[in-house]
């Protein structure tokens, strides 16, 4: 039993603006009215949903081989020292795991989801995950260029290309699906890109990658996932690519997606030299179709790592960059580029990414459609959302901020000519109640009774950074877990997973490619149940 | 004057970074008995393995041999310390000012990525002398490393810049992915010398086997190296430049760089 009074509570999923009223909490839910227990005197402070992040990088893989890869940022990194409450750990740009939920929960998030996950080492990501204390996690499993559902769609046969989806996503136990720059992973593999929605991914006839969106994005439709279509668009980073996003928007009519950090796919301009924002005619587009959600995958200047399933653009970086470069094959399924990045206030390119993140998040007129990420590590660490915040609540500094950029770059962005700010409410939308609308997670980013008691409570400050920085406390399912910025409790977290419908028949037809095709016996490739520790099945319609 | 006397070797490298002026010099004699090293993942008092005399003072004397020391003077900005006999592993290392003086041998990684300072080593260096640690961009970004010995592998690798001098031969891959910066081989170098290197300049006074993507250019009297002569002379360190000419080699073509090698004509 806990009761908080007296707090200013922000719950946009129930209409509740800035109201003082009591929350009351009760094995581990919101309830109606809470008997003993201890109570928190909230008085002066503001009550918020606790956090979702619906795109973020911080287990599996390709992450671990990103840290493996910067022991230089390890070296000037936080270290979490062992208490006994407390495990160690690192931070920096990419925090070791139990890091990750301290860091998470300290900023008063308590659900995660990792982004990017090939089958082949789900078993590896879910380890991780399992390993990342307090915050709920959910896993998206990567899917636009898997050779098997490819080549169904090249032979018509969309039916049974749509049963080894939901098988894979059985066997992956995961949450939703993700297509990376769809084609362009596979062509890859043959040190070519798919640049053009139209024409046949490289090795192939008829299929394109508007179709494998398309198709996806049906498939998903009819086995009824609670979240759409998870998608990052080809020509990621590209000057000029906003022709292709805004096809690929087309392309998606008729069907929910979430189109995932929209900054990086929202730039005009021909080469890096005229490389301009375009975060105007995406937002206008995207105003105009309600089946789409977005998040903005925003930039702050400083150090990061890019860790992408996007192979042939990491190259292009590393081209670019002249620094690290990582690249893995994941067999049939997919790729993985990794290249560490500091992205220059001074720099062209830089600055018209920085303003484009925030104006796409001030253009987009509906909080309930784009929220805040940074596809942590990409753009810059989760950790530094409260800067973000800071500069979508206050105009004034943002257009400080304008005017230190290059005044060459000032002229290719709209930002310094943008007045709205965020209110509270809209804050507690694009961190909380519509990344968990966009993910169907129904207990999640509300405050309504029987939701998860997933409560943020942070001191009222005008400095949108430092109070949202350090909230006062944190309750992630009932218990406190942080309080005066230490960590009190260590709760561990829940994975959500779904189990759509599949016909059983399938096996008999992946087993014989398996034993072809795939480095792994097609008994040990599932997940199974056992190894996820806490996992919640969600329905799908 | 600070004197740490070493009384117990320890059975496995100590690491004492809080050996600095930066950390002793505001310090009574007792909190300086009182510092924190450690001993593996053990903590232990710095009192535990040297006798202290005197109290805080930005002048620091060591004698004994502290071969098993670790991390002396990390980071240091101001002050001296001076070793007499040997010293451990990254002595020096990110240091910012000061100078540090061993009359002995000092181990690897002196210096790495120091941004000033002076280090002076009279005997021989062992490898990573003023290195990028593993995975960072760069390497020492100013000051000077003078070693009267030999050094051991990667001397200056990814230095960008700074002063490295070694009297005696140093190891494999001097120079390795050097990007600016001076490194001088008195008595040449074992092999690839400068591979990868972008920028910077290597001067060798002894014959270098050079790898095949350096190109020879031309040779010539560089000025220049008059100017290094009277700065490190000026410090007690003599370069014994010659009257004839130096031969210029530059590469690393695989790279491709714009780094040289000078190597003395008729020094073989």
């Amino acid at each position: 039993m806990l009761r908080i009074t007296g707090g200013k509570v922000f719950d946009p999923a129930n209409n509740i603006n800035g109201v003082v009223k009591d929350i009351c909490i009760d094995d581990g839910h919101i309830a109606a009215g809470a008997d003993g227990g201890r109570t928190i005197d909230a008085a002066g402070m503001i009550v918020f949903p606790g956090g979702v992040d619906i795109h973020t990088h911080v287990a599996g893989a390709a992450l671990n081989f990103a840290r493996a890869m910067t022991p230089e940022n390890q070296r000037a990194a936080a270290k979490f020292v062992h208490t006994p409450e407390r495990r160690m750990g690192i931070g920096g740009p990419t925090p070791t795991t139990y890091a990750t939920g301290y860091l998470y929960a300290g900023m008063g998030y308590t659900t995660v989801v990792e982004a990017a996950v090939p089958v082949l080492s789900a078993k590896h990501t879910h380890e991780e995950l399992r390993d990342t204390p307090i915050v709920d996690k959910a896993c998206c499993l990567l899917m636009a260029n898997n050779e098997i559902v490819i080549d169904l769609l090249e032979a018509g046969d969309f039916e049974r290309a749509k049963q080894v989806v939901a098988w894979l996503i059985n066997a992956a136990k995961v949450y939703g699906v993700k297509a990376v720059n769809p084609g362009g992973v596979t062509a890859w593999k043959w040190g070519k890109d798919a640049k053009q929605l139209h024409e046949p991914v490289y090795g192939y006839s008829k299929t394109t990658p508007a179709m494998i969106i398309s198709s996806l994005a049906r498939m998903i439709d009819q086995l009824g996932l609670p979240h759409p279509l998870h998608l990052h668009c080809n020509n990621l980073g590209a000057p000029g690519n906003v022709a292709t996003t805004l096809e690929t928007m087309k392309v998606l009519e008729g069907n929910r997606a979430h189109m995932a950090h929209l900054q990086f796919h929202a730039y005009g301009g021909d080469d890096w030299h005229t490389m301009r924002s375009e975060a105007t005619q995406i937002a206008e587009y995207f105003n105009a179709h309600p089946n789409l959600t977005c998040d903005a995958g925003a930039v702050l200047f400083g150090n990061a790592v890019t860790i992408t399933a996007d192979g042939p653009w990491q190259h292009l970086l590393y081209q670019l960059t002249g620094r690290k470069w990582g690249n893995l094959d994941v067999e049939n399924e997919t790729g993985c580029g990794i290249v560490p990045y500091t992205y220059k206030g001074s720099n062209l390119v830089n600055a018209v990414q920085w303003a484009v993140g925030l104006e796409l998040l001030l253009l987009i007129n509906d909080p309930w459609r784009i929220f805040l990420t940074t596809d942590h590590p990409n753009g810059a660490c989760f950790w530094r959302y409260p800067e973000i915040i800071h500069l979508l609540m206050n105009a004034d500094f943002r257009r400080e901020r304008v005017k230190a950029l290059p005044p060459k770059a000032q002229k290719r962005i709209v930002l310094g000519d943008l007045d709205r700010q965020y209110s509270l409410y809209e804050i507690a939308i694009i961190t909380s109640a519509g990344p968990a609308k966009a993910l169907g997670l129904s207990q999640k980013g509300h405050l309504g009774v029987g939701a998860d008691a997933d409560v943020t409570i942070y001191n009222q400050n005008p400095d949108g950074e430092l109070m949202f920085r350090y909230p006062r406390y944190v309750i992630k399912g009932g218990k406190v877990v942080v309080e005066e910025g230490e960590i009190r409790h260590l709760e561990e977290g829940r994975e959500f997973l779904v189990q759509p419908a599949f016909d059983a028949g399938i096996e008999a037809y992946l087993r014989p490619l398996f034993q072809q095709h795939y480095t792994m016996s097609f008994d040990n490739y599932p997940v199974e149940m056992h190894r996820i520790e806490r996992a919640e099945v969600r329905e799908c319609k | 004057m600070l004197t740490l006397t070493i009384k117990q070797q320890p059975n496995v490298p100590l690491e004492a970074e809080s050996i600095a002026p930066d950390v002793i010099a505001p310090l009574s004699h007792d909190a300086v008995r009182a510092l924190p090293v450690f001993l593996g993942k053990r903590q232990c008092r710095l009192d535990e393995f040297f006798d202290v005399e005197g109290a805080g003072s930005e002048d620091i004397e060591i004698r004994g041999d502290a071969g098993r020391v670790k991390w002396i003077g990390r980071g240091m900005t101001r002050g001296r310390i001076h070793i007499a006999g040997n010293a451990g592993m990254h002595l020096g290392a990110y240091m910012k000012g000061g100078t540090i003086e061993v009359t002995g041998n000092a181990s690897d990684w002196v210096g790495a990525e120091m941004a000033d300072g002076l280090i002076r080593i009279a005997g021989n260096a062992g490898g990573q002398v003023g290195a990028a640690y593993r995975g960072s961009l760069a390497g020492m970004k100013g000051g000077t490393i003078l070693i009267g010995g030999s050094a051991g592998l990667e001397v200056g690798m990814r230095m960008r810049r700074g002063v490295i001098a070694v009297g005696g031969p140093a190891r494999d891959f001097a120079g390795l992915q050097m990007k600016g910066g001076t490194i001088f081989l008195l008595r040449g170098a074992e092999l690839r010398t400068g591979a990868w290197m972008t920028r910077g300049t290597i001067v060798s006074f002894a014959p270098l086997q050079l790898l095949p993507t350096f190109s020879a250019g031309c040779a010539y009297h560089p000025t220049f190296l008059n100017l290094y002569a009277k700065y490190l002379q000026g410090l007690g360190y003599t370069l014994a430049t010659g009257t004839g000419a130096y031969r210029r080699y530059t590469g690393d073509t695989s790279m491709p760089g714009k780094g040289e090698i000078l190597i003395r004509c008729g020094a073989a």
